[in-house]
């Protein structure tokens, strides 16, 4: 039972990225098809920490960051719910005092990008975050900051777009895509072969093996985030906190269950799934015991882990192709790509329709790996070679 | 050999004690842990504390089975390493981690019995988490083990041998029994006829319990409907309906329960392989009739490889141990092997019988109201269940607990997910089994956070 679908964009990948891209697009006008193996947001977009988060990123990342921050708080108006978006704040401790100065460094150099860092000292952290105990020099507030949960935004995204009208495939693997004359040829499980005029790659960890078939291998490797959540408990943490030098991270939700992680899980016997290592999220429970005192008599629930891509130099792959027109890629967010994903999925939807975005993304390139080894550069485009179907 | 390996048994109930015996008598030193304070598991569970009862009081006509099993246990204790008040929270790599002592230890091992028992199966309806109703299972704990009645006023409700069993101890311990409520029609008892030359002695206890609380004037109704539970701070009534009338019922306590489902998420952690198994309405490991499951070195016994009562328990317990014995190369008693594999096939036989006179109320799933909780950890509806399936499209358990947190509180879906996947499946037009189940996550049970452990220290 195979069905040919004839649309603008093809989208490979039902993660955050791929279902904000959708959602805008469609908005635009585009038709537009969504393609997930699994279920759209079940992996990195679904079981990351949930940071909403801008303090720390590279300066390169804060424009594109910038422009997903006016979008959060309107994540009822676009999908539906508002996510438990919370604009908490985000605090960065300094554990030593090295720590500090390298936090005291980034404030100076993101200055005047908007992110209105605040350094707080020691004692006047103690006054306004007295359940933080152990001995923190200091820490850098941003105020604008905050978290939301993964696991409901991402499939809302999916959600959403479906409801504006995308065809949504969920547990449909794209097996194959290919440069036809006329843009694209993808087929995918279920029979479903599709024709479209541009092909977006957001298939996150799963994204290497898109690119390598049109001649842009990437350093993408899968990392396994590793999340452990205590009990409901009064409400403490007022703020989502983070660690200059990393080794913990935490915050509370509505409901009353702290998340904290800071360690890496392990892959099970079928990698897209993984789960925490024992020593690992033992690690994270007794450094939360330790730096949180009003969870040393409480208990761990659960654990949660799952699949992200990161690439080597840990900043995402995002723009048109080098090699094949009208193939756009945007993988790769090296586990902070959550608070940056709304105004990806703006900023491809820019690039279909204008070529370009006003949102500055050069960095970003995927032929940054790619520049000192081949001579590939635009205009001389090979054609790619046809790879077999695995049916 | 024998001294390089290191077998390791999760559960110190019927199975995991005939398990660690058979070892003991082949030379192994097994580890034995289990999460209760003293052996016996929870069918022969022992008092926390003295007092003047008998094991006749505790266990009525099971005490020289408690009694035997016990004495088992004292006679290995010198020769086994056993870990009481121990839980195993997650298994990988022929690696258990293990919370002993308020620590978290590594304890590699070299072959593996999981002994994991059962808990009640829970099936919700209106009223079910008003204080004072318990499960069939926890009723009788807190009588076993801590002498304490639910109540004064008692009413018992739900389906499966359990249900008479646990009224006669309440009768017995001097509790009053208000009625005892049987889901299941009167006609499915006579099931219990094909039981007769197989089972005598089982099926005969359980009309005895049934004709005892009868002689003593306890109410015993059959297909009967629960509606609710009434009660504000407290059980007040039951209501139910029974050949379309409504009755309702005062009382102060209810233990209700719908037969038991298996323990199985460290078969699931470490790897073994699942099957549906139809009369459990329930995934299980799969496992061959010895107990080895598909992983090479572990084996399963009791009722956390599918629910066959205390009886098959010990019996499958010896046989897994004899499977290990005989895999790791030891001199094993082949006609014993011979004489337990007929046992259990015979009591496996009359697992069907017994499932045909306590049916599941199949009906309960499409009937049961919108606002019943049905996650009592996370507060999650019946109704948001169905919205999800119907709004969103949910056909698959892990995605309905991704979608409204169905599973993701405390119990981790020990206590829902039974009723979820039978609320989701009526709800998606899909048989039970196509729903799936819960991926186990560790920790299995909640850990305290500032557990010590031999890495960084809290």
């Amino acid at each position: 039972m195979s069905q040919l679908i004839d649309k603008d964009v093809a989208i490979i990948g039902g993660g955050l990225v791929g279902s904000s891209a959708a959602l805008a697009l469609r908005r635009m006008g585009f038709s537009v098809v969504l393609l997930d193996k699994g279920f759209c947001g079940a992996q990195a977009s679904g079981v990351n920490y949930g940071g909403v988060r801008r303090q720390g990123r590279p300066p390169e990342q804060i424009p594109l960051s910038q422009r997903a921050h006016a979008i959060w708080p309107r994540l009822k108006e676009i999908i539906g719910i508002d996510g438990e978006f919370v604009r908490s704040g985000h605090l960065k401790l300094a554990r030593t005092e090295a720590e500090m100065a390298s936090l005291e460094a980034y404030a100076a150099r993101v200055a005047g990008m908007g992110l209105d860092l605040e350094l707080v000292g020691h004692n006047q952290l103690r006054e306004r975050f007295p359940w933080i105990a152990g001995n923190i020099v200091g820490a850098s507030l941003c105020a604008g900051d905050g978290h939301a949960n993964p696991r409901l935004v991402s499939a809302a995204f999916a959600h959403a777009a479906r409801r504006a009208g995308v065809d949504v495939f969920e547990q449909t693997a794209v097996r194959h895509v290919e440069k036809a004359s006329e843009g694209f040829r993808l087929s995918a499980d279920r029979g479903i072969d599709i024709k479209a005029r541009f092909v977006i790659n957001s298939a996150g960890a799963w994204a290497g093996a898109f690119a390598e078939f049109f001649g842009e291998p990437v350093p993408l490797k899968k990392i396994y985030p590793s999340m452990v959540v205590t009990e409901p408990m009064g409400s403490f943490m007022t703020v989502n906190i983070g660690a200059e030098g990393g080794g913990i991270y935490a915050r509370q939700v509505e409901r009353g269950n702290c998340i904290v992680g800071g360690m890496r899980g392990e892959p099970n016997a079928d990698s897209d799934f993984s789960r925490p290592t024992s020593t690992g999220a033992v690690t994270i429970m007794s450094r939360a015991a330790a730096l949180f005192p009003a969870l040393r008599q409480t208990y761990a629930i659960r654990f949660w882990s799952g699949t992200e891509g990161e690439m080597a130099d840990r900043n995402p792959v995002i723009g048109f192709s080098r090699t094949t027109p009208n193939l756009i890629h945007a993988f790769g967010f090296s586990g902070a790509g959550f608070q940056i994903a709304p105004g990806v999925g703006e900023v491809l939807a820019e690039l279909v329709r204008d070529g370009e975005s006003r949102t500055p993304i050069q960095s970003f390139a995927i032929d940054r790996f790619a520049r000192t080894e081949k001579n590939l550069h635009p205009g001389n485009i090979p054609e790619p070679t046809t790879r077999g179907t695995s049916k | 050999m024998s001294t390089a390996l290191r077998p390791l048994i999760v559960g110190a109930g019927p199975a995991g004690i005939r398990a660690a015996q058979v070892m003991v008598t082949a030379g192994l030193r097994p580890i034995v842990v289990d999460e209760a304070p003293s052996a016996g598991g929870q069918i022969y569970r022992q008092r926390l504390f003295p007092d003047e009862r008998s094991p006749r009081d505790l266990y009525g006509s099971e005490a020289g089975k408690a009694s035997a099993l016990h004495q088992a246990f004292v006679q290995i204790r010198d020769k086994i390493d056993y870990f009481p008040e121990s839980l195993v929270w997650n298994i990988r790599d022929n690696v258990a981690d293990i919370m002993k002592d308020g620590r978290h230890i590594r304890q590699g091992f070299s072959h593996l019995i999981l002994a994991t028992g059962a808990t009640d199966r829970v099936v919700p309806f209106k009223g079910w988490t008003t204080p004072g109703v318990f499960t069939l299972g926890g009723a009788q704990i807190a009588l076993k083990s801590q002498g304490c009645a639910i109540g004064e006023e008692v009413v018992f409700l739900g389906s499966g041998p359990l249900l008479y069993l646990v009224a006669w101890q309440y009768m017995k311990a001097g509790a009053r029994v208000a009625a005892v409520l049987d889901t299941a029609p009167f006609l499915a008892k006579l099931h219990l006829a094909r039981g007769l030359p197989s089972q005598p002695g089982v099926v005969f206890r359980g009309f005895r319990y049934a004709a005892e609380l009868m002689a003593r004037g306890v109410s015993v109704r059959f297909g009967v409907e629960p509606t609710r539970i009434e009660g504000q701070d407290r059980v007040s009534a039951v209501v139910w309906r029974e050949n379309g009338r409504e009755r309702r019922l005062a009382c102060d306590a209810i233990g209700y329960g719908f037969a038991l489902r298996s323990e199985t998420q460290l078969a699931d952690l470490a790897g073994c392989r699942f099957v549906f198994d139809e009369r459990d309405r329930a995934w299980r490991p799969d496992r061959d009739p010895a107990g080895r499951t598909s992983v090479s070195g572990i084996y399963i016994a009791g009722d956390g490889a599918g629910i066959a009562g205390a009886d098959a328990a010990e019996l499958a317990g010896e046989r897994a141990a004899l499977a290990l014995v005989e895999d790791a190369g030891l001199t094993f008693d082949h006609a014993r092997v011979a004489d337990l594999e007929r046992r259990l096939n015979a009591i496996r036989r009359f697992r069907g019988v017994l499932e045909a006179a306590f049916p599941f109320p199949a009906a309960w799933a499409g009937s049961i109201e919108d606002d019943v909780q049905l996650c009592r950890c996370e507060e999650i509806s019946v109704g948001q269940v169905r919205r999800a399936a119907h709004d969103q499209g949910v056909r698959e358990l892990n995605r309905l607990k991704a979608l409204t947190r169905v599973g993701m509180g405390r119990c981790q879906g020990r206590m829902c997910s039974s009723a979820a996947a039978e609320v989701l499946a009526a709800a998606s037009g899909q048989p039970v089994e196509a729903v799936g189940r819960l991926r186990a996550q560790p920790p299995v049970k909640p850990l305290p956070l500032a557990m010590a452990s031999d890495g960084e220290a809290a």
